[in-house]
Order: C-alpha cells, then structure tokens, then sequence
C-alpha cells in the first residue's frame, strides 16, 4: 500500500509562461552545443580522429577558402530564402511541404524561358519575362493544395507531399525532352555559348546575387510578420480558425493569399537556382532542401531572423561534413547524420522552453527543476 | 500487350515493400501520430538488416546456417526500426515535438544512416569484399515454395515469392482484425480519433501511442528488409530504394486507413510504378515514360481529393491526427 499523501505523481510537468528571450536562447545553446559534442563523438568513432582536428576540417570544409566561404554563404542563401518561402504558411499552421516541387516547378519555368525564347529576345527583355513565369509558376504550384485545403479541407501534409513528386515527374519529362545530347538524359549547361537568360552577376561575383536577395527577402518577410494587416491575420488563421472567422477574416482567402506568396517565394528560388547558380535544370536541383527548409523554419521558430543562424548552422554542418567524407574516403551521406542529430536535439529542447518538469520532494512540496 | 502472368508476379513484388510500410504507418496513424519518418525508418530497417547479416556471413565464412541467415537480418532490422520508433515517440509523445518536423527530422537521418552505411561498411569493417552483395543470405529470403514451378500460371501468380511476402499479407490481415474486431482496436481509433474522450474513459493514451507507432515502425523496417534481401537479391545500392516510404505513406490515404485493402492497393500501386516499363512508347518519345511514373501519385492525390471532398465521415484520417496529446492543455 502506498502512502495516501503520494497521489502526487512524482514528475509534474506544466507549461512555463514565456521564457525571456536570453534563457531560451540558452537552453537551444546547451542543445546545440550538446549536438555538436555527440556529433564529434560519432565521428570519432567512424574516422577514429580526435574531435579538435574534426572541427578543425568541418571549418576548413566551410571556409576553407574564399570560394568555399562564398559557397556556403550562397546555400545558406538559398536554404534561407526557401524557408522564409515556407514560414507564413506554416504560421498560419498550413503544413506546407512542397517547397521541394514549388522550387522545381519554379525553375523549370525558367529553364523553359531559357530554353525556348534564349537568341530571340534580348536579356533586357527576356529576364523579366523569366521571373514573372518563375513566380507565376511556383505559386500555381501552391495554389492547387491551397484550394483544395480552402474549399474542401483537403490535408495540407500529404497533398503537398505528393504534388512534390509529381513535380519532380514533370520536370523528369522535360529533361528527357529537352536532353543535349539526344539520349543523354541530361539537359547540360543552358545557352552556354549566348549566356541568354543566365541572370547578371553583380560586382563581378556570380555568388553575390542570391545573398543580396535573401537580404532583400529577410527584411521584407519580417516586416510583413510581423508589421503587416496580411501578417496579423494570418497568424490568428493559425491560432485559431475559429475567432478568425468570428472576428470576421476571410480564412479561405488568407489561406489561398498566403500559399500565393509561399509558392511565389519558392519560384524566386527555382529561377536563382536554374538561371543564377547552375545554369541546368536535374530533377535534384533542390537537393532535399524543400525538406530541410521545413526544419530550418521550425527550428527558428518562423522568425525570419532567427533562421539566418538556423540555416547557418545546417548548412555549415553540410559543407563541413561532406569535407569529413572526402577526407576519410566515407560516404558522402554522412552529413545527413550530423543534420539528423542535431535537429533531433533541437527539437527536444523545445519541451524545455514550453514546459517546466517540477520533481515532487519527499515531503510532497514541489521542487522547482531546470 | 501486356503479359499479364509476368506483369503481376513483378507488381507484386514491388509492392510487398510498399505493403510493409502502409500497414506500418496506418498502425501509427490510428494512434493519431502522423509518421513522416516511415521512409526513413524502411531504410534504417534495411541497413540494419544488411549490417546484421554482412558480420554474420563475413564471420562464417561460407556455410551459411538457413536458421540464423533469416534470424540474424530479421533481429537486426527490427532492432533498428523499433529503436528509430523509440525515438520518434520519445520526441514527439514525451517530449511533446511537432510530429512534422520530428518526422522529416528522421527521414533525413534515417536515409542519411542507411546510404552512410551502405556506402562505408565496407571501408569500416576493414574487409576485402568488393560490394555488399549477400547472395547466401537472400537466397534463403528469395526461397519459394519448392513446389511452386509445377503449378503452371497458378504457381507463378501465387506461389512464386520468398517468405517475407507473405508475412506482410498475414500482418495487414492481422492489424485489419485487430483494429476493426477487437477491444485494444476499438480502444487504439479511440486515441487517435479524441485522445481527451480515451483518456477519460481510462485508456492510457501514452502507451497505446508508443506501442503502436513502435510496432508501426517494426512493421515498416521489414519492407525496407524484404526490399534489399528477397527484390534485390542482398545487394545493397545508394538510394535504390528511392521515393517507396513516401509511397507507402501515399498509399495509406489511398487505402483510406484500412491495412486490408492495403494488400491490393499496394499490389495496384507495385505495378503503376512499374507500368512505364510495360507501355510501349517507342524510341523517340523516351519522356512519356516519365509521366507515366507520375501516375501512382497523381491517383493518390486525386483519392485525397475525393475523399475530403465526399467528407464521409468513416473515410476520413483519424480526428486528432498529426496533434500532440497533453493532459492539461485542451
């Protein structure tokens, strides 16, 4: 028989208020940091390395030169702009996780552009004609999962999932379509000889494009969050549908205006990603990023400055990985390990910032723990 | 056109996989945990089972034991996948994570995991081995009936596959009873449908949670075991097992949550992802085939579509779906 005052259960886990800023950031930091300790001692034990001389190459891999450092600023741009793409839609708690077929779809719009009116316009004429259709073709490729989910309530999560895949199917068609040469399965370098529609470099830095559009982006998202009519309500969308609709929002329309913007954003992506940086048009042009982009949004809370660190930290972790792999002759997946771990961490540490673990004491008082 | 008693042999067999890890994610979803990480979770299943089985014939050398060929992979890759569920629920149940990112979260690592491993096992392990080709341990996987040959057609249909295929038909069987028939299913859809309601009512909605997304992903791992031991004959290659697990969690809204209909639809699905081999397109127009390997996504999203859209109330994804469970917040 137990003692009748111990119907105390002895972990009591309630919800915090909100913490200040510098104590959450805190408890992400021990996380990370955590992270990074168990992510050496995996690497350790694959590449039998010590963990300094690890860090020391993950660096290297990161920043090694300068190429490598404007490399890595240009992912992290673009694992940027890609999450901030997604971030209204998720805080309007719309689970948007097509950004992987938004961003195709954008690009191949370009590519198209490229490839069918390259040498008959002008570049003056033909970029903005680019990047209208870009825009225009990733937010189509959002609209289609917004109308189903505003008209019908479709699910968000697996209908964006699938029209990724059947994105990635009709880029797959037009490779072969289009493939130089005949048979090859590969579209090759686009107008390589013109440069037709290849997007201008500024300052005489092909990597400066897509980091000044980030930028550009970062500013501009965080303002319409968080100083914006559109921002405001979207964000009572996504606590509530019901006061939404009592205060009189139109939730449909804040839902399909949204996604607009969302697909809009990644169709920006798809064009700096065909015309900007690679000039080609494969079905893994985004390389999961559509994928990793939801993580780095969540991670960042959907603030729009947070997830410059938040991306920051995948893709240093990336580069630095794939420096590791090359280095001991390991697969080069490993860096998908390393990201793994880390967001596994990231996501546990948020029980901490939400929740307060009280231990009931042996006299039945509360202690207060971390 | 085409042979129908070739065609569905090979439909079946490429939808087994797909089979495993539906079931596996319907179990889950019926506990109201929306497991993105199912293709994660197949690949870890696969590799663990590949580790398993690489030691054990590297270590005999040759003789290979019919038991412990099938028993060593099948332990290994059930450890893997359950301790990849053990985490999942420990995020997401415990920890009370947001189920999406927690899920992709383990597609990455679990995709990540099985390609390191695949790619580096050998470079790790030290051995002398070209590539991870376990032909000893898939022949006992790959071994059907013996006989099956002296069936004629019938055989071939239906007699023709190693073990583990007809394992995934007795589980779908099986988890369709359980979760229609009997008291822990009804008590199961209750925690997935109002978890608040299951827990008045006295079920403890935290353990049928791990239980079954474990199980769940138990289930799931063995798909990614079948795909590499008895499909593709013990050789393991990067990314082989491609865009399945997102099929897989595909086909469970086509089955629209029932493991049952599941063994067809999978089978259906087995061969629309492979009936780009069987439509004739001609030379010059290559690029047909990839629209038609748009095919098993474009029907699932139009099932999706249909169903929300008819908004009948038993073909609907469970209530509390893909939300969290906290006692004190409602």
């Amino acid at each position: 028989m137990a003692k009748t005052e111990n119907h105390e259960p002895f972990i009591h886990i309630s919800k915090r208020d909100v913490l200040p800023w510098y104590k959450s950031m805190g408890i992400r930091a021990i996380a990370i940091l955590a992270a990074l300790i168990v992510c050496a001692i995996v690497t350790m034990v694959l590449t039998g390395d010590n963990p300094i001389s690890i860090y020391a190459a993950i660096f290297k891999g990161a920043f090694g030169s300068s190429r490598k450092t404007w490399v890595t600023l240009q992912s992290m741009s673009i694992l940027l702009l890609i999450s901030l793409a997604l971030t209204p839609a998720f805080k309007m708690r719309f689970w948007n996780i097509g950004g992987e077929g938004q961003v195709l779809i954008g690009g191949l719009a370009a590519a198209a552009c490229m490839i069918c009116l390259g040498g008959k316009l002008p570049n003056a004429v033909l970029i903005p004609i680019m990047i209208v259709a870009s825009i225009a073709a990733g937010a189509f490729w959002a609209f289609i999962p917004a109308f189903l989910k505003a008209k019908w309530n479709t699910n968000e999560t697996l209908s964006t999932l699938m029209m990724n895949y059947i994105g990635i199917q009709i880029v797959a068609y037009f490779t072969v379509y289009w493939e130089v040469p005949k048979g090859s399965g590969k579209i090759g370098i686009i107008n390589q000889n013109g440069n037709e529609g290849w997007l201008p470099q500024i300052a005489g830095s092909k990597y400066l494009l897509a980091i000044i559009v980030a930028v550009i982006v970062t500013i501009g998202m965080y303002i319409y969050l968080n100083y914006s009519k559109h921002g405001y309500e979207l964000s009572v969308v996504g606590e509530s549908e019901q006061t939404a609709r009592y205060v009189g929002i139109k939730v449909p329309k804040v839902i399909i205006r949204t996604m607009l913007l969302s697909g809009a954003i990644c169709g920006l992506v798809g064009l700096l990603l065909v015309a900007g940086i690679n000039h080609t048009i494969t079905t893994t042009i985004t390389d999961g990023q559509g994928f990793t982009a939801v993580m780095v949004s969540w991670m960042a809370k959907f603030n729009p400055i947070y997830m410059i660190f938040a991306s920051f930290l995948i893709v240093f972790l990336n580069r630095g990985a794939s420096e590791i792999s090359t280095a001991f002759g390991l697969n080069h997946s490993f860096s998908d390990i390393l990201t793994g771990i880390i967001l596994f961490f990231i996501i546990g540490c948020e029980f901490f910032i939400t929740y307060r673990i009280s231990f009931r004491k042996k006299n039945g008082k509360e202690e207060k723990a971390s | 056109m085409i042979d129908l008693v070739t065609f569905i042999p090979r439909a079946v067999v490429q939808g087994i996989p797909l089979l495993y890890g539906c079931t596996g994610e319907i179990l889950t979803e019926k506990s109201g945990n929306l497991n993105l990480g199912i293709p994660g979770v197949m690949y870890v299943g696969a590799i663990s089972g590949v580790i398993g089985s690489f030691f054990y014939e590297q270590s005999c050398g040759g003789n290979v034991n019919g038991f412990l060929a099938i028993a060593i992979p099948m332990l290994c890759c059930l450890i893997g996948s359950l301790l990849m569920g053990l985490l999942y629920c420990f995020l997401t149940v415990t920890l009370r994570a947001n189920q999406n990112v927690t899920g992709l979260a383990m597609t990455t690592f679990g995709v990540g995991f099985g390609n390191f491993f695949g790619g580096s096992l050998i470079k790790l392990s030290g051995s002398e081995v070209p590539s991870i080709a376990l032909s000893a341990t898939s022949s006992y996987f790959s071994k059907s009936l013996p006989f099956a040959g002296k069936f004629g057609a019938f055989g071939k249909l239906f007699l023709s596959y190693g073990f583990l295929a007809y394992l995934a038909i007795i589980i779908a069987i099986v988890c369709s009873y359980v979760m229609k028939r009997t008291r822990v299913g009804l008590h199961l859809r209750a925690v997935g449908e109002s978890p608040n309601t299951a827990d008045a009512a006295g079920i403890n909605v935290i353990r049928y949670k791990y239980v079954s997304t474990c199980l769940g992903c138990m289930i799931a791992g063995l798909g990614g075991l079948y795909y590499v031991m008895d499909y593709a004959c013990g050789v393991w290659s990067n990314d082989a097992f491609g865009d399945r697990g997102w099929l897989a969690i595909a086909l469970v809204i086509f089955t629209i949550w029932r493991p049952n209909l599941g063994i067809f639809s999978s089978i259906l699905f087995g061969g629309l992802y492979i009936l780009y081999l069987y439509i004739p397109t001609g030379m010059d127009h290559m690029e047909l085939k990839e629209i038609y390997k748009m095919i098993p996504y474009v029907v699932t999203l139009i099932v999706l579509i249909l169903t929300s859209m008819r908004n009948k109330r038993e073909n609907q994804p469970p209530a509390s779906l893909g939300l969290g469970y906290f006692r004190e917040e409602r």
